[in-house]
């Protein structure tokens, strides 16, 4: 998927440019705080670590093979930031050094295939971990879902920057189909080598695997034939509130998708109430067509796929699946935000104590 | 590794080209490229003008032609896209030997052929004449963040090894008998990508811990300053200025 010269126009590269610029900024700060002071020599070995992986084929049948895109993997094993910055490192250095990817292209190649699944994958990792039972195999379960999910989140990046600034008048539906249905396939693919990675990494080295941590076993001593909890050094604070949550959280998800997925495929295809008192009342003649008409979701079904009931499913989970990762990234925001405030009350009294 | 540390793509040489600074050429290339994706694509004329300005500073740099139209190859896959955009692009259509193609897709198939090729041969130009550390090097002085760049040139660095360790894992699959065949195949090659990234992680914690205990406190000491005269930067930039002439040309006729 690496873009070269000339297949997006100069302003949205430039924009796309900026956009990545402004991410690489913020990974560089939080990569930081993901590995402290051992940053650069850490992220350039994983960086080199994911340029091998992407040589790496994993044959298909019959001759073809593919090859790890990666940007899943970096999220879950060293987190969401020193991902983003260890694959726009690889990009950078396949665009200046290997020609791979144009250099003007960089900043689409960059938010597309470094940003997009990086952020999906993770945002969707850390949303089925607080949904799943805490155990090994939920995590592996979760890498699954996550990588399955960023490499179609990828093309339809691509398909929305190639809607905004793309230099050929191909209809925007027959790209959508095609990049998202590849990359289905590829999907499919990334997901399985990216969970059994995961999952090898975590049977030898639990404790290198970001997305990991929360899993960690209490130490247990055996007293007198007994197991009894180790004394802990420094308590932990309890993730009750999100463990009282978790409920919630699988029975809207669950509920949703199942809604939005499996019930809109028996829908009634007639038109809902009010769209056919308007029809039938004659005021929707002059109804303007809605801006986002030509969107590849418009009207609730994915453009080009000709199943009526397959595609208003498809529609409905990929809504759901936005709507998900919007509504728990605010949610994640407004959290932060009040904790940082609480942790900053907190501790100013303790300041004057001491 | 009897070769030194150079990559592949390098081309040993002490032409003009070679030793100017690595900034001059990374801007140069860069504008250039900017210069030949901002050019109208009615102007045909204009691209054959673009890879004549890029044929004269190969041969300045002495780089054989049979190098670069190799190092070419990498586009294929997206000709082979270019190609399909005839087919699918929507619009007025023209008979070619009896296939019905779209005007807007010819424009649109030659307009990526054109740039995309011209922005390769410009980025294979630019890593056959710069060894890689300059290229680094000239990344610090055009105010990359620095972290950035310390995190290239690990991953520069330590590609190959990692490269390597991949390698000697995948010789001794095969010499115990393995050979990946299929989607069944994928559990033992996962396994070993996992046992790389653990081979990479305990690598990068030991680097870590060899540059702390010679004294690394987390910047790079500097011990080559590149800078470049007001007649390198000319020489270099006089690329893309005659590339912006071609492309003001192509605008105006």
């Amino acid at each position: 998927m690496h873009v070269p010269d000339g297949f997006i126009d100069a302003p949205t590269s430039a924009a796309t440019g900026v956009i990545a610029a402004g991410a690489l900024a913020v990974s560089l700060r939080g990569a930081r705080r993901e590995l402290d002071e051992r940053t650069a020599p850490l992220a350039g070995l994983v960086a080199a670590f994911i340029f091998a992986v992407q040589m790496l084929n994993f044959p298909v049948a019959a001759g073809t093979s593919g090859h790890l895109l990666g940007g899943a993997l970096a999220a879950i094993l060293v987190g969401p930031y020193t991902g983003v910055l260890c694959v726009s490192v690889v990009l950078l250095m396949q665009g200046i050094l290997f020609a791979d990817g144009g250099l003007t292209a960089l900043g689409v190649n960059i938010t597309d295939m470094a940003i997009v699944t990086t952020v999906v994958s993770y945002a969707v990792f850390r949303g089925l971990v607080k949904v799943l039972p805490r155990r090994r195999r939920s995590v592996t379960v979760a890498s699954f879902v996550a990588a399955l999910l960023s490499v179609p989140a990828a093309a339809v990046a691509f398909t929305l920057i190639y809607a905004v600034g793309g230099t050929t008048d191909v209809p925007i539906g027959k790209v959508a189909t095609a990049m998202i249905g590849v990359h289905v396939l590829i999907g499919i693919g990334e997901a399985v080598i990216t969970a059994l990675t995961v999952g090898a990494v975590i049977a030898v080295r639990p404790d290198l695997v970001y997305g990991a941590r929360g899993l960690r076993q209490r130490l247990k001593l055996r007293v007198g034939g007994e197991l009894v909890d180790a004394p802990a050094a420094a308590p932990e604070p309890a993730p009750a509130a999100a463990r009282s949550h978790r409920k919630l959280w699988i029975t809207g998800l669950v509920t949703s998708l199942v809604l939005a997925g499996f019930v809109s495929f028996y829908a009634s295809a007639s038109p809902d109430g009010l769209e056919k008192v308007a029809h039938d009342k004659g005021i929707d003649k002059k109804e303007e067509k809605h801006a986002a008409s030509d969107s590849p979701l418009a009207d609730y079904g994915v453009k080009d796929i000709s199943d009526a009931r397959l595609s208003g499913g498809l529609a409905g989970v990929i809504g759901v699946g936005v709507t998900v990762v919007v509504g728990s990234s605010v949610f994640w925001v407004v959290r932060r935000r009040r904790t940082a405030s609480e942790t900053a009350e907190s501790s100013t009294p303790s300041s004057q104590a001491v | 590794m009897g070769a030194g540390h150079a990559h592949r793509l390098y081309r040993q040489g002490n032409s003009p080209v070679h030793t100017l600074p690595p900034h001059t050429k990374l801007a140069a290339a860069f504008a250039f490229v900017v210069v030949v994706v901002s050019t109208p694509r009615q102007a045909m004329w204009a691209f054959a003008l673009y890879a004549v300005l890029l044929a004269a500073v190969a041969t300045v740099a002495r780089v054989p032609a049979g190098f670069l139209l190799k190092r070419l190859l990498i586009e294929i896959p997206f000709v082979a896209f270019a190609v399909l955009m005839p087919f699918v692009a929507q619009g007025e259509r023209v008979d070619v030997l009896g296939m019905s193609l779209s005007v807007g897709g010819l424009w649109g198939a030659w307009n990526v052929l054109a740039k995309g090729t011209l922005g390769v041969a410009a980025s294979v130009l630019l890593a056959s004449t710069t060894e890689l550390r300059e290229l680094l090097l000239g990344l610090q002085r055009l105010k990359l963040p620095p972290l950035l760049v310390q995190i290239a040139s690990f991953m520069i660095r330590y590609g190959d090894v990692i490269t390597d360790e991949m390698r000697r894992m995948r010789i001794a699959r095969e010499s115990r008998g393995f050979e990946a065949r299929g989607v069944r195949h994928w559990g033992v090659l996962a396994k070993s990508a996992g046992a790389l990234f653990i081979r990479s992680y305990e690598r990068g914690e030991r680097v870590h811990l060899a540059m702390v205990s010679r004294g690394y406190a987390g910047s790079m000491p500097v011990i080559d300053e590149v800078s470049a005269s007001r007649a390198q930067w000319s020489s270099a930039l006089a690329l893309p200025c005659a590339a912006l002439v071609v492309c003001l040309l192509g605008w105006m006729l």
